[in-house]
């Protein structure tokens, strides 16, 4: 096992020094798959080490020093990764993008980190550079991996990736000894050098460029593989964003450190079918993504016939009795596990199989709250399902559930190495080994975000249950007060309503006001098969948003969620009184969400300024127009008028009684 | 690249003549004497209001329809009348206005009929499905994946087309013709009925199509923006009879077009 093989090895502390030893040990073994033109194209750990050692002399012919800044952007691809470990192996800091940043986001994080060069994916984000380069002066040289449409381009500053590798083979033919060296330079590479720049998604402002450390990151690395006992044989789907320090450690520090396959999607839309083929051992995903995978199951059962959908529900209720507790070891009845044991070779097996999840030994899910309802549906089908609690500034972990010890509404206690504490106010700090080394060339800002003693801040607000779990509330900053003092914390007022299948997104206002509001988003796919099957007719979002049905249906769930808020008691006082369905999907092209899909709450607040106003107010209804940005960058106005429904609230002895 | 080809296409290697052509069905004249020419490498569109005789003319063109008079020069021989199979054997290609696939394939077999026309091995070695009738096969199936990824649709690989939304269709049913790696690709209509978003796509598609594997194309189109962006040049046909021919610019102010499409005062 890996953290076997690197026990006795002590001076294996950056990832391409880990590259050399897996080419030696896993030598034959699968180090990256991609399916491409259909088939699934892969590369030993040999192959691998090769391409990138083309890659990486290339990138020395052009001239490529160490501490340079290299940016990384685009889909999951193999040569994106290897350009990640190749600008590491001669001692230069690679800068994944999101590449779904829109060309201003994308000119600020380049010409922050002050970048020589970018390996990006294909035209579109070539394009993207081009029209901000006067923005970015320290950029030299754009290498794209698909030369699709820009055979016409003129460009001196753009060159093939191919050709780089050509280049770097030339090199390497002309002087033999040149491997060596480059392999020389890996094992002379620093502990200290910084191993990633993580930008970080700008939830609070533009983002901040976090240092990791290559020492702390190995370890890091090192220590979640041996907790969840990932192995040179597993496999995962890498199909996280690049940028998001979730893909980075999970797949590309954890894959390295274990020598498990990472294997990249056809496209984006094609995940579902490659999860299947792949059907990975390590998987995460958010929780929005459980519930679109349960959204469909669900939609699709419908669809089927009688005897099948009473055969679904018959064992579906089976595994939410005893399913977890088969999960957790703990004692069933032999007549439970017999109809449990029917039940898998019926439903749950052939289910598991067509989401792709059958060979899943461990999986993590984080980012937001997830429902329990969904939680418990997964675990109870066999998936080891399980939450953490991480941070870029962590290089991701700080708390994550053992085995055994797994729940809903909590994350779980620190993960391996790492020291986790509360401030006096309530706020999660901790200090881990794959810690920060400081935003790049923010210096407030990284002091800002630590304390005295070197513990860093989180900024969320927490507290430990009675099982040793850390619970998080809220963001400590959006942690307020209603006017008659009780507590409003808007993120967990707004999960609840997001537990409901048909509620997408969520906005909760009642910091300094009387009581509480919030903004819905519907979901399409749910609403609308809801629609569908009730005969309700509509012609656009817009119109299904404001359907009477739909605020009907929205207003049982409200009510519903303030049934639930009254049963805690530090939460009763903060019930919604007011709702109103929002006529457009938030989206982070109009920076409504961050690029990993949270809402910014203070954002959305000022655009929709009438409205909230209008929440407060005696209206029944409001006008609103707005900006909307579209995929390609042009604007557009949209307007509509929206209703404001009323809910009553629930008192809270009534349902304690 | 694109300079180059450019510059062929206005050098004027001429792929195809159409020379005095009329065709008639009955008393009804749909083609009245028509003569204009597709050069190597260009793209090509014929427009014309409602029942100008477009289709008929794109007909005529791939040898669905005989004409009574006039000649087709295609690659320097000339016909009479070109018949659809030999029109096919050199290397014409069409997609139609209504989508024409077969709805209860997947997109990939849909393609791999493209590829029908190409395949060496008898009904015997196909039947029996082993050695060189495979390794036809897998060269086959290697064409059809890059064009599946060429036109972005690998999501729909084993996707039965009639569950595809009629964009997709579109796209798939320009995956078919191009399987057979055409040196002239007919498009009827290519855009009908598609939102902005689509026929965005389907342009880029066209001018890839174009630009990057060297296909002639003859397109027929109701857009008018997209006519004028696409192509290189353009005929007008009114009531069967061709009004103008040149580039897009020209044509746009062509005082006989704009009467035929805005209508002549009385």
């Amino acid at each position: 096992m890996a953290a076997e093989a690197t026990a006795g090895d002590g001076g294996l502390d950056t990832f391409p020094k880990y590259l050399l030893l897996n080419a030696r040990r896993f030598g034959d073994l699968p180090a990256m798959r991609h399916k491409d033109l259909g088939i699934w194209q892969s590369w030993t750990w040999a192959q691998q080490l090769e391409e990138i050692r083309r890659f990486a002399l290339g990138l020395t012919s052009l001239g490529l020093r160490e501490g340079d800044r290299v940016a990384i952007i685009g889909s999951n691809r193999p040569r994106l990764y290897w350009a990640v470990t190749a600008a590491q192996s001669l001692g230069a800091v690679p800068v994944p993008v999101y590449a779904d940043a829109v060309p201003d986001e994308m000119a600020y994080v380049l010409d922050h980190a002050g970048v020589r060069l970018a390996v990006v994916q294909d035209q579109e984000q070539v394009d993207k550079i081009l029209g901000q380069r006067h923005r970015i002066p320290r950029l030299e040289l754009v290498i794209y991996d698909e030369p699709r449409g820009l055979a016409d381009y003129k460009e001196s500053m753009i060159r093939d990736f191919a050709e780089v590798q050509a280049s770097g083979e030339a090199a390497l033919a002309a002087d033999p000894t040149l491997a060596g060296r480059w392999e020389e330079g890996i094992r002379a590479g620093s502990a200290e050098a910084i191993s990633v720049m993580l930008y970080t998604s700008g939830t609070t402002g533009r983002s901040k460029g976090v240092m990791i450390p290559a020492a702390g990151a190995v370890q890091a690395a090192r220590d979640t593989v041996a907790f969840d006992r990932l192995t040179e044989r597993d496999s995962v789907l890498a199909y996280l964003p690049l940028a998001w320090v979730g893909d980075h450690y999970l797949n590309y520090a954890q894959g390295m450190v274990a020598g498990f396959c990472v294997n990249c999607p056809e496209s984006s839309d094609t995940v579902a079918n490659d999860l299947r083929e792949i059907a990975p051992a390590f998987y995460f995903a958010p929780p929005r993504v459980f519930e679109q995978l349960l959204t469909r199951v669900t939609i699709r059962m419908e669809d089927a016939g009688r005897f099948k959908r009473w055969l679904y529900r018959r064992y579906i209720d089976v595994a939410r009795r005893h399913g977890e507790a088969i999960l957790e070891g703990r004692p069933v009845r032999l007549m439970a596990r017999l109809d449990y044991a029917l039940g898998h070779f019926l439903i749950y097996a052939p289910l598991l199989n067509v989401l792709g999840l059958s060979n899943i030994r461990v999986a993590y899910t984080a980012g937001e709250a997830i429902g329990q309802d969904l939680f418990s549906f997964f675990r109870s089908l066999g998936i080891n399902l399980k939450q953490l609690y991480g941070q870029t500034e962590a290089f991701l972990y700080v708390t994550c559930q053992q085995d055994g010890a797994v729940r809903a509404d909590a994350v779980g206690p620190a993960a391996p190495g790492v020291q986790l504490r509360l401030s006096e106010t309530g706020e999660v700090q901790f200090r881990s080994p794959g810690q920060f080394a400081g935003y790049f060339e923010q210096p407030e800002a990284s002091a800002a975000a630590m304390t005295e003693d070197g513990y860093v801040k989180t900024g969320d607000a927490g507290f430990f249950d009675s099982g040793g779990q850390l619970r998080i509330v809220d963001r400590a900053k959006d942690v307020g007060r209603l006017n008659d003092g009780s507590l409003f914390a808007p993120k967990y007022i707004e999960n609840m309503l997001k537990f409901f299948p048909n509620i997408k997104e969520s906005v909760a206002f009642g910091d300094q006001r009387d009581f509480v509001t919030a903004f819905l988003n519907i979901d399409l796919t749910a609403v609308g098969n809801w629609a569908e099957r009730n005969a309700i007719a509509y012609a656009s979002y817009q119109e299904l948003a404001g359907h009477p049905k739909v605020y009907e249906m929205l207003a049982a769930h409200v009510r519903e969620t303030n049934r639930r808020l009254a049963s805690e008691p530090m939460m009763a006082g903060a019930q919604i009184r007011r709702f109103l369905v929002l006529h457009k999907e938030l989206d982070p092209d109009d920076g409504e969400l961050t690029r990993t899909q949270k809402v910014r709450r203070a954002f959305v607040a000022e655009r929709y300024a009438p409205l909230v106003e209008a929440l407060y107010n005696d209206s029944t209804e409001q006008f609103i127009e707005t900006e909307v940005t579209y995929e390609d960058g042009r604007r557009g106005r949209i307007a509509a008028t929206v209703r404001i429904a009323d809910v009553e609230a629930v008192p809270a002895q009534a349902v304690a009684a | 690249m694109n300079a180059l080809v450019r510059a062929e296409v206005a050098a004027g290697d001429t792929l195809m003549e159409v020379r005095n052509v009329s065709l008639s069905f009955g008393g009804v004249k749909a083609i009245t004497d028509i003569s204009f020419d597709i050069r190597r490498g260009e793209i090509r569109a014929i427009i014309g209001p409602n029942g100008a005789g477009k289709t008929s003319m794109l007909n005529v063109i791939n040898g669905f329809y005989t004409p009574q008079q006039g000649t087709i020069i295609f690659d320097g021989k000339a016909r009479r009348a070109m018949r659809p199979h030999h029109a096919v054997r050199q290397g014409i290609a069409r997609t139609f206005q209504n989508v024409a696939l077969f709805k209860g394939m997947s997109t990939l077999d849909n393609i791999m009929t493209g590829r029908a026309v190409k395949m060496r091995r008898n009904l015997f070695w196909q039947m029996l499905w082993q050695g060189p009738a495979l390794a036809e096969e897998i060269e086959h199936r290697r064409v059809v994946e890059e064009i599946i990824d060429f036109l972005e649709i690998q999501h729909i690989r084993r996707t039965p087309v009639g569950k595809l939304p009629y964009g997709l269709q579109k796209r798939v049913e320009l995956g078919r013709a191009l399987a057979m790696e055409p040196s002239l690709l007919l498009l009827d209509e290519p855009m009908a009925g598609m939102n902005l978003e689509e026929k965005e796509d389907m342009s880029r598609f066209i001018l890839d199509v174009n630009r990057q594997r060297g296909t002639t194309i003859a397109l027929i189109e109701h857009d008018m923006g997209v006519v004028m962006d696409l192509s290189d040049r353009v005929v007008v046909l009114d009531y069967g009879k061709k009004i103008a021919d040149g580039v897009p610019d020209a044509v746009k102010t062509d005082p006989a077009v704009i009467n035929a499409y805005l209508g002549v005062p009385h």
